[in-house]
């Protein structure tokens, strides 16, 4: 048993619902009590889909439990396949009725429906919403993709993006006009808007670009498997993944390809003078173990920020952060729990976090800018313009959407010139966010912030006199807190009681960079 | 005068009701917990459940409430289903890690879910348990918001008849109104009884513990919310006598209900009319300008938080609506009768549901306005249906006078935003 307040992933059902969404002709009969419907509106309002999903929930209740429950199940699949009439069935049990242990799948099998039914064993109480899509989408390869010859061009499927992906819709486009450069035609993209009669098809192609390996590398491992289909391994998220996987697909297919980069941006956009403010930035990075390890790449190379820490909250990406973490000589973060992601980012004092819509939250609480970088899903993480990540427009996007949080570069130096103006105060954020923008002695979320927080406290043993606690007030808000803890580290390595005017600055001098 | 007159056409309350079993796509009784924590400022609501439970109750609101929320989840794990873990020692464990953490926590709830009602674990012996460790500083509770037992605002419910018994005994002759109210709503509410000279009025819930809210046999009592079935025989149980009305929606359902309370505690027509007045025209003109757009439209509810019937009553009679369909999962005479008696014939009264049948009906019907789940709206509106989310409604403070305008703009803005959203092509 454990405590949970915020939670990163769902139950494993609703990885097997973002596949049966995504794909088209499917139907998901799901053996559930009243009340597990919510998940319909996560599809419905964050991602503004105008269909139901293709669920059908049996909806037992408590007096059903001593009756006869498989009874029901029958009946849905039976009313499902008449209503709907699905190429194809998904059937299984959510976490409630995997306990009642009806068999859903011996169940269907026993009905001789007029289409396939695809039965899915999913442990709700040890596994989780990705490793619950990543499996449907596997059973659904593994019972539906049928053996056939080559298409006489080189093709190639996409796998992975579902329903509720981080910028699948725009990532599936751009990806396909990358290849498209490359002389390459997608033969499917999977599960995103494929039917089981595409499924069929899979194995047409010559090899598989896994653009979600959360979401599709159980598949595009059965297909390397079993159809002799290679698969991609970089994910084409920043420029130099991007030129990477280039290089990778062309080692692949053996065709070359010259790719036009007069569209690619970020380099320019990174060298010219503007962004000399970003070199150095502290950031923290959090999500999945695909966007973490691409977003690591472009900060560091890409952006010329320092990376002080990342981790991921898919336990199953947990070795390749390990090795990335150890590459970049900071310590990896796996866990699912917020508040050890929060103690964390509290701990380093990261002047800006790449992470999830978590630890934008946490950023409001502390603080802290945060660009959102990676699923969990918000309705803002559906922008109606087009903005892929992967490829070079999705470079561009990034990094429009990493500075977009940060004070800009001139604007920051004009902040500590005038720090003292009325209107241009420290305390008044970047200008381009209006009165939004988070104050970091506010609590955007509405709440109190715990005092400790707030312009941490001394430790007991340390007393800040009053001229230096004036003059540390002159350090911009952004670097205030980091100022803070380093002068009080100093102090009490040096076994300091008071911390005066000259010990801030001979911190400042020991901490220079 | 001033008294609801029934609709000419008799009402609603012996019509035929259809009674459907299916898919259901409603809420579960735990997403009460997301406005029942902010209501009871010193209580946590502790789920035992599933991560489908934690992942339903940060989905449901739409919105994180990041301030750390006064609920949580002990999600059960392998172990403690293969009993290789005692249920119970690992509840306490978290417990205890939980009110030392909290110590602000006065109150705290075990909630049942579906996997705990179906694995027994039993959370009745746990709170009994809990309260003797922790007594006297936090009181433990237990009630199920489980979906196999409840149905959305049934966990209000739920909640609120756990909390019965240990309610104080009195012997004096009190008001108690019942059902979780918007501060701003229950301080309306509470000075216009206290205006007519009513008092003391005891709240149940509470907004914290130390608070005396106390029942007896001369214990009257009104309910603010149509869904607290399981709340009222509890209430009734320890001798307490439940005054019916319609409920307090628009200036009608306002006044009805008022006057149900003032008729019982002999206040005059003079003061009844002093008190109510200015609220009244107030509410009547609010409710006029917002229900502009809804003259003359038609409306189909889709069962969700029952408050359909009142509802329906309210956008009939005062707003010139036609109902069509009026869905609720749940309809109690004692509750809902009062105002099913003022709802006029025609609609179709449901109980339950089987949601694909129910949009057919939807689709055949072409309603102007379909009151609906967030999982039903978007798909409907694509349908080119208009549709209002039946969420809102729990979270809006929509009770008594000066919400009635505000009640009504809920449903007109859909249909006012239709008219003003030019965006098809020119012919």
């Amino acid at each position: 048993m454990k405590l949970t307040v915020w939670t990163y992933e769902g139950p494993p059902h609703v990885g097997a619902m973002r596949v049966a969404t995504a794909m088209k002709g499917l139907h998901y009969v799901l053996h559930a009590p009243q009340g597990d419907t919510y998940a319909d509106l996560l599809f419905t309002m964050i991602e503004r889909r105008n269909l139901r999903p293709p669920v059908s929930y049996t909806t037992f209740q408590a007096r059903d439990l001593g009756a006869d429950t498989a009874t029901l199940f029958k009946a849905s699949c039976q009313d499902a396949v008449d209503r709907f009439d699905p190429q194809a069935s998904i059937v299984g049990a959510a976490c409630t009725a995997e306990l009642i242990q009806d068999d859903p799948a011996g169940l269907a099998e026993t009905m001789g429906l007029s289409s396939p039914v695809i039965p899915l064993e999913l442990p709700s109480y040890s596994r989780k919403e990705n490793f619950g899509a990543d499996e449907t989408f596997y059973q659904i390869v593994r019972s539906l993709a049928q053996p056939q010859d080559r298409t006489p061009r080189v093709t190639c499927n996409i796998l992975g993006p579902t329903a509720l992906g981080f910028r699948a819709r725009d990532d599936v486009e751009e990806l396909t006009g990358l290849l498209s450069e490359m002389g390459i035609n997608v033969n499917v993209v999977a599960p995103l808007n494929a039917t089981p009669a595409d499924i069929a098809r899979l194995p047409a192609a010559h090899f598989n670009v896994l653009l979600s390996p959360e979401t599709g590398e159980a598949a595009a491992r059965f297909l390397e498997k079993n159809y002799d289909q290679p698969y991609t391994k970089v994910v084409p998220i920043g420029v130099g993944a991007t030129r990477d996987f280039i290089t990778e697909v062309v080692a692949i297919t053996g065709q070359s390809a010259a790719i036009d980069e007069s569209r690619l941006r970020l380099p320019w956009w990174s060298k010219s003078v503007d962004s000399t403010y970003l070199t150095g930035k502290r950031v923290f990075i959090f999500g999945d173990g695909t966007h973490v390890a691409a977003h690591a790449r472009i900060a560091r190379d890409e952006m010329g920020f320092e990376v002080v820490g990342i981790g991921c909250y898919n336990r199953e990406m947990a070795r390749p952060i390990r090795a990335l973490a150890k590459d970049y000589g900071v310590e990896a973060l796996i866990t699912d729990d917020y508040l050890e992601v929060e103690a964390a980012i509290e701990r380093l004092s990261p002047e800006m976090i790449l992470g999830t819509q978590m630890e934008r939250h946490i950023g409001k609480r502390l603080g802290i800018p945060c660009a959102v970088i990676s699923a969990p899903v918000h309705v803002q993480d559906f922008p109606a313009r087009y903005s892929p990540q992967v490829g070079f427009e999705g470079a561009n996007v990034i990094f429009d959407t990493l500075i977009h949080p940060l004070v800009m570069g001139l604007e920051e130096h004009l902040l500590t010139m005038f720090r003292d103006d009325f209107e241009f105060h420290d305390a008044a954020g970047p200008s381009h966010h209006g009165g939004h923008s988070p104050l970091p002695d506010q609590d955007a979320s509405g709440g109190s912030l715990p005092t400790k927080m707030k312009d941490e406290a001394a430790p007991d043993n340390v007393i800040w006199l009053s001229d230096a606690e004036r003059e540390l007030k002159k350090i911009p808000f952004f670097v205030r807190g980091k100022a803070r803890r380093n002068t009080e580290n100093f102090a009490l390595e040096k076994g300091l009681q008071e911390i005066s005017l000259d010990t801030l600055y001979e911190a400042k001098a020991h901490y220079a960079r | 005068m001033n008294r609801p007159l029934p609709p000419a056409n008799g009402g609603c309350r012996t019509a035929p009701i259809l009674k459907e079993r299916g898919q259901r796509e409603v809420f579960c009784g735990l997403t009460g917990i997301i406005w029942l924590h902010r209501k009871m400022q010193d209580a946590f609501f502790l789920v035992v459940g599933s991560r489908t439970c934690a992942h339903l109750l940060q989905s449901a609101a739409g919105v994180m409430i990041f301030a750390e929320p006064r609920f949580g989840t002990a999600i059960l794990e392998e172990q403690d289903l293969a009993g290789m873990a005692d249920a119970h020692v690992e509840l306490d464990r978290e417990v205890e890690r939980l009110l030392s953490r909290r110590p602000d926590i006065r109150q705290l709830f075990l909630v049942g879910s579906c996997p705990s009602e179906v694995i027994k674990i039993d959370l009745a012996r746990a709170a009994e348990r809990l309260s003797q460790v922790h007594a006297p500083h936090v009181r433990v509770l237990n009630y199920s918001g489980s979906g196999i037992e409840t149905t959305f605002t049934e966990g209000e419910d739920a909640c609120l008849a756990s909390m019965v018994p240990v309610l104080k005994d009195t012997k004096e002759r009190e008001l108690l109104v019942v059902g979780a109210l918007p501060d701003v709503v229950e301080d309306q509410m509470v000075s216009l009884l206290t205006d007519m000279g009513i008092g003391p009025i005891r709240l149940l819930p509470a907004r914290r513990i130390d608070d005396t809210t106390a029942v007896g046999e001369n214990t009257v009592f009104a309910l603010t919310q149509p869904f607290l079935g399981d709340t009222h025989a509890a209430l009734e149980r320890r001798g307490a006598r439940h005054l019916a009305a319609p409920f307090p929606f628009g200036d009608e359902g306002t006044t009805a209900w008022l006057r149900a309370i003032a008729v019982e505690f002999g206040v005059s027509e003079e003061t009844f009319e002093a008190v109510t007045a200015a609220p009244r025209a107030r509410a009547r003109k609010a409710i006029a300008q917002a229900a502009e757009a809804l003259r003359c439209k038609s409306v189909f509810f889709f069962p969700d938080s029952q408050l359909e019937i009142p509802l329906a009553r309210f956008l009939t009679r005062e707003c010139g609506m036609t109902a069509v369909e009026v869905g609720s999962p749940y309809i109690h005479d004692a509750l809902h009768g009062p105002d099913l008696d003022l709802l006029p014939a025609g609609p179709q009264i449901s109980e339950g549901q089987d949601v694909d049948k129910q949009l057919e009906r939807a689709r055949v019907a072409r309603p102007d306005l379909t009151v609906c789940g967030l999982g039903l709206a978007n798909p409907l509106e694509a349908e080119g249906l208009s549709t209002k989310w039946a969420i809102e409604l729990v979270f809006t403070p929509v009770h008594f006078y000066e919400q009635a305008g505000d009640l009504a703009g809920l449903f007109s803005r859909p249909l006012r935003r239709k008219s003003v959203l030019q965006l098809e092509a020119a012919e």
